[in-house]
């Protein structure tokens, strides 16, 4: 089944390199982008998403508090938080808030493996 | 910065910014291991290349009391210094915390140097070998040095500056959980070294993307 997956990534070029592993990996799935964490709410809120990946270290609010607010706004959506920042209590709240922490940088196979847990996730829950 | 080399555009630059704040990211899990397992908070990176006096003036107005600075050369297709500075007041505190808090006053003094050049060692080599894997080149590190002053002497290090280096000024805060410890980074390089880093960095732009790189689309 065909997702919508959210983007989400103050840097231009980490986005761009998230579509392309996107583009391959599930080229019919719809991608939707956002610089911060406010543009990607109101997205989220507009237009619905089952799947979002979410940077960690943006300006304005961080990844970790976007992806509280995402889960709070439907708890079926599959967040993904990115960072390269591994430390213990990043990895703890990312869990704390139902997020599967991906480290950067990111690989195809890396995203890949999220994608078809998301799936899974999502089949279960009904999406 | 109107005046200021403005050499990356605008996609060059936001690939040196993610490459910076992944080294840097991956820096602070080091740092957090030396100091104890104490968090390490990072803000977003800001990337700017300058001149060096505009370098200097940048700092002048965060920073108006004695700095620390640990400086490292580094060599490969691209050869310039990483800098890692930090208020001289912090510095007592940093080697508290990488020697574990255990040790007394004069202990710390007589460690202070070694332990400084340890931590921007771990620091900077931590940054800049995670940015050479990501650009797919080696760059070679010389050993840390410490240095001491207000700003300029950190970017007028012998050899003299040769006419237009840039620097590329990474102010980055780090805050150590707890502790008033908090520095930034900056790293020196000439305009050759510049030009060098900006083929790697359309290389790695393409790599990333897909797409060539030389003809980026401007939007935002």
């Amino acid at each position: 089944m065909a997702h919508k997956v959210l983007i989400v990534d103050d840097s231009k070029l980490a986005r761009m390199s998230v579509a392309k592993s996107l583009n391959n990996l599930r080229p019919d799935w719809t991608r939707i982008e956002a610089t911060n964490a406010e543009e990607a709410l109101a997205l989220a809120r507009q237009s619905g998403v089952d799947i979002a990946l979410l940077d960690f270290n943006m300006p304005g609010r961080d990844g970790l508090s976007l992806a509280a607010d995402i889960r709070a706004l439907d708890p079926r959506i599959a967040v993904a938080l990115v960072s390269a920042n591994v430390q213990q209590e990043i990895l703890d709240r990312a869990s704390a808030v139902g997020a599967t922490f991906l480290a950067k940088p990111l690989t195809e196979a890396l995203i890949g493996a999220f994608l078809e847990d998301a799936e899974a996730r999502l089949k279960a829950a009904g999406r | 910065m109107a005046d200021g080399p403005t050499v990356l555009d605008e996609i060059e630059l936001d690939a040196l910014t993610e490459l910076v704040n992944i080294g840097v990211s991956r820096a602070a899990v080091s740092l957090r291991e030396m100091v104890g397992g104490q968090q390490v908070m990072l803000s977003v990176p800001n990337v700017v290349l300058v001149s060096r006096p505009e370098a200097v003036d940048l700092l002048g107005r965060q920073e108006t009391n004695r700095l620390v600075a640990v400086h490292q050369v580094f060599e490969g297709d691209i050869t310039g210094r990483a800098l890692l500075i930090f208020p001289e007041a912090n510095s007592l505190e940093l080697v508290r915390a990488v020697t574990g808090g255990e040790l007394s006053l004069e202990d710390i003094i007589e460690l202070e140097q070694e332990a400084l050049a340890e931590t921007g060692n771990v620091i900077l080599n931590g940054c800049l070998a995670t940015i050479a894997n990501m650009l797919r080149r080696r760059l070679k590190m010389s050993l840390p040095e410490v240095l001491r002053g207000r700003g300029p002497e950190f970017f007028e290090l012998a050899p003299p500056p040769a006419a237009g280096d840039v620097v590329l000024f990474l102010y980055i805060n780090f805050a150590v959980h707890d502790r008033d410890i908090r520095g930034y980074i900056a790293m020196l390089m000439d305009m050759p070294s510049l030009s060098a880093l900006q083929q790697l960095l359309r290389e790695f732009i393409e790599r990333e993307t897909g797409q060539p790189a030389l003809r980026p689309d401007a939007d935002a």
